[in-house]
């Protein structure tokens, strides 16, 4: 999260499209929300002005310019996995670069090429 | 600079009496105190009047971050500053799980809670607001049960910290400590007392907000290698293969793995449960702190059937480490990893200290052997190693059912003033010692210390360090030089703040590097004169709070039982301690 939030220059979380969160307490472990890059994602579907177009091989990419900050997105992901930056108002959307997986010292992420 | 300082300076004021809060920018005091425990202690000396008592109206509890919190990696810690119910005297305490970056991300650089509330109560803190919520059904959980219960009723999951205390902080037991994430503790020290006595239940505090870096390029260099050395250093691996019990062995094998009571440095059941042996059989889970990537915190795993449904079984997470181990276990003798587990468990639902609790017993159980109290006091048979009555005990001294465990609850020092027993009551200062028998450095340092703790200047590792070396013990002066400079500069680490974990890779250039991809602008030599001002500084607040040094009692059994550095010598303490106040006087101007 810290590395995701820091490819914009801040230091924090609120700008990680990443997402990793205890499964109710320390006790119960924890997991990691990232997004599947969907081929046929529900957050452009619920985008009411096409601030999401869709990515070749799955996903969507975010034009901000477009966005209104409605936050349907967020609401449509099945999985969570939408985040929201409540600073800028818009919704945080993964962009498959693999930056985090390089901060991942026990190989709980990895970027690999599907199909 | 000042841009940067304004990203840590508001301070959040939290008033239980009126139920009001306020925010104060202060970038007077984090500019000259940097955050942490430079700027925890001034707030400390601002908030709580000379001869306050500490279970009374006017203590505070204050938790401050610092500069690095959140932003590199290893700094997870929080460092909170009180009057100390267990000896009356100005107070640390540190812990880690997510409470730095929940503070830090929630905008602030130190939360001030004043006063105490009419009624139980809880308090749901963000960026904008304090919530006073109603308390009443909470008052009496474990600190498992409330954290279950805040989880549920409160937003931010992955962003918050639930700061919370068990029963033992509300019966004031004077070492209860404030439990945060369930695995970690503000443990030392009786923080928990206090926020017991404030009729706090818990904090509940969400940060997920950011802070904008202004060096981008230098900082993301200086992140990336020192997260290299987090993931990839020796000590770290040590700190995540093994965690902190991989000391017992070690301590064990050259004479200082506290035990009996500190009647012997070795534990014949040390092979048991040490740090290799849990890991074998019980490890079941590690996990880290927020921005950290070491993991050190080792989970254990216990299974036990219902008594009444066969095949029908209850399975836990327990936490485990060095210090706990040493406590309850060498000291108790308790070598059936099952059962010293399930103390831990008692411990941790009870949010009392490990280390004190510990010592408590083996005092008990010694006092019982030698017939100074009997079975009306401790209720149950304590025996060596017999953790089933431990357990019992642990659960007594919360609920203190007669005068015995009303006594227990305010330490070893207050059971030795009622029943005698003086000279196996090991504490310093009111204050029960860490788990390391190594010599005189140590021992000197449990004095000398500002916060009386093993990590106010790491005495135990300059103690085996002179064993390794073979060199024998330095002249007084030198051993007063070498405490003093190591607890000089851990006052910078703990105003940053980083883990002490971390130690060795924030060396001076990091730190200053680190500081100054921020904006800062620390030379080396700056940052050193930083770190003895807040040293003077702590220790004067105590000297002018009646602190005596050379006044505190060695315990007898310690000076009796050999070191690894053979007997430590009484005169040879008092020397180190005379220079080293001597010093500090002449500094700090009395």
């Amino acid at each position: 999260m810290l590395a995701c939030t820091s490819r914009f220059g801040y230091a924090g979380f609120n700008k990680s499209a990443i997402k990793v969160r205890s499964l109710g307490g320390f006790e119960r472990g924890f997991t990691v929300i990232t997004c599947k890059a969907c081929i046929d994602p529900p957050c452009a579907r619920a985008c009411p002005v096409d601030a999401l177009s869709r990515k070749e091989g799955g996903g969507v990419i975010l034009d901000p310019n477009k966005c209104i900050g409605c936050g349907y997105c967020v609401d449509a992901c099945d999985i969570g996995a939408v985040m929201w930056d409540s600073e800028w108002m818009k919704p945080i959307i993964c962009v498959d670069c693999g930056y985090c997986v390089n901060f991942c010292p026990h190989g709980v992420l990895a970027l690999e090429q599907v199909r | 600079m000042i841009e940067w300082i304004k990203a840590l300076s508001r301070v959040l004021y939290v008033d239980l009496v009126r139920k009001r809060y306020w925010v104060d920018d202060r970038v007077d005091l984090f500019e000259r105190w940097m955050g942490g425990i430079g700027v925890a202690t001034h707030l400390y000396k601002e908030e709580v009047p000379r001869g306050a008592d500490p279970l009374g109206p006017d203590n505070v509890a204050i938790f401050a971050v610092g500069p690095l919190s959140g932003i590199y990696p290893m700094t997870s810690k929080t460092v909170a500053t009180f009057k100390s119910p267990l000896n009356g005297y100005f107070a640390e305490s540190h812990a880690g799980g997510r409470s730095a970056s929940a503070i830090r991300f929630a905008g602030y650089g130190a939360i001030v809670i004043k006063g105490i509330s009419d009624r139980p109560i809880y308090l749901v803190i963000d960026c904008e607001k304090v919530r006073f919520r109603d308390a009443g059904a909470l008052w009496g959980m474990s600190s498992m049960s409330v954290g279950r219960v805040l989880r549920e009723v409160t937003d931010g999951a992955g962003f918050r910290t639930i700061i919370r205390i068990g029963r033992a902080g509300e019966n004031i037991v004077r070492y209860a400590s404030a439990v945060t994430e369930t695995y970690r503790h503000f443990g030392r020290m009786g923080l928990g007392a206090v926020l017991g006595y404030k009729k706090l239940k818990a904090l509940v505090i969400m940060g997920r907000g950011s802070i904008k870096i202004p060096f981008v390029k230098p900082y993301r260099e200086i992140y990336k290698e020192l997260w290299e050395m987090a993931v990839r250093s020796q000590v770290a691996r040590k700190y995540h293969d093994l965690g902190t019990s991989e000391n017992v062995l070690p301590l064990n094998e050259i004479g200082a793995l506290p035990t009996r009571n500190f009647m012997s440095g070795r534990f014949e059941g040390a092979k048991e449960i040490s740090g290799e042996e849990f890991a074998k059989n019980t490890l079941a889970r590690r996990v880290a702190c927020s921005v950290c990537p070491v993991a050190c915190i080792h989970l254990a795993n216990i299974r036990e059937e219902y008594e009444n449904e066969k095949y029908f079984y209850k399975t836990e997470f327990i936490s485990y480490d060095y210090e706990p181990i040493y406590s309850l276990g060498s000291n108790l003798c308790i070598r059936d990893r099952f059962g010293l587990l399930k103390v831990f468990h008692a411990l941790e639902t009870e949010g009392v200290d490990a280390i004190s609790t510990g010592v408590v017993l083996a005092w008990a159980t010694e006092a019982r052997e030698k017939g100074v109290i009997g079975e009306n006091e401790t209720l149950v048979p304590l025996r060596w190693g017999d953790w089933s009555n431990y357990m019992k005990a642990i659960y007594y001294l919360t609920e203190q059912p007669n005068e015995f465990y009303k006594v227990a609850a305010k330490g070893v020092g207050a059971l030795a003033s009622r029943y005698g027993g003086q000279e196996f009551a090991i504490s310093f200062n009111g204050v029960e010692p860490a788990g390391y028998h190594t010599g005189p450095l140590f021992i000197s340092s449990l004095i000398t210390g500002s916060r009386h703790s093993h990590l106010d200047a790491g005495a135990y590792s300059m103690d085996q360090k002179l064993l390794l070396s073979g060199e024998g013990i330095p002249e007084p002066r030198k051993a007063a030089e070498m405490i003093m400079d190591e607890e000089t500069w851990r006052q910078v680490l703990n105003s940053l703040v980083v883990c002490l974990f971390a130690r060795s890779m924030y060396s001076e250039t990091y730190v200053v590097r680190a500081l100054n991809a921020l904006g800062y602008g620390f030379t080396e030599e700056s940052i050193r004169k930083l770190g003895k001002d807040i040293y003077i500084d702590k220790q004067m607040i105590k000297i002018k709070e009646g602190f005596i040094p050379l006044g505190v009692r060695i315990p007898r059994r310690l000076l009796e039982t050999p070191t690894p550095l053979g007997p430590v010598s009484e005169n040879y303490v008092q020397k180190v301690i005379g220079y080293i106040f001597e010093r500090i006087k002449e500094i700090g101007g009395e």
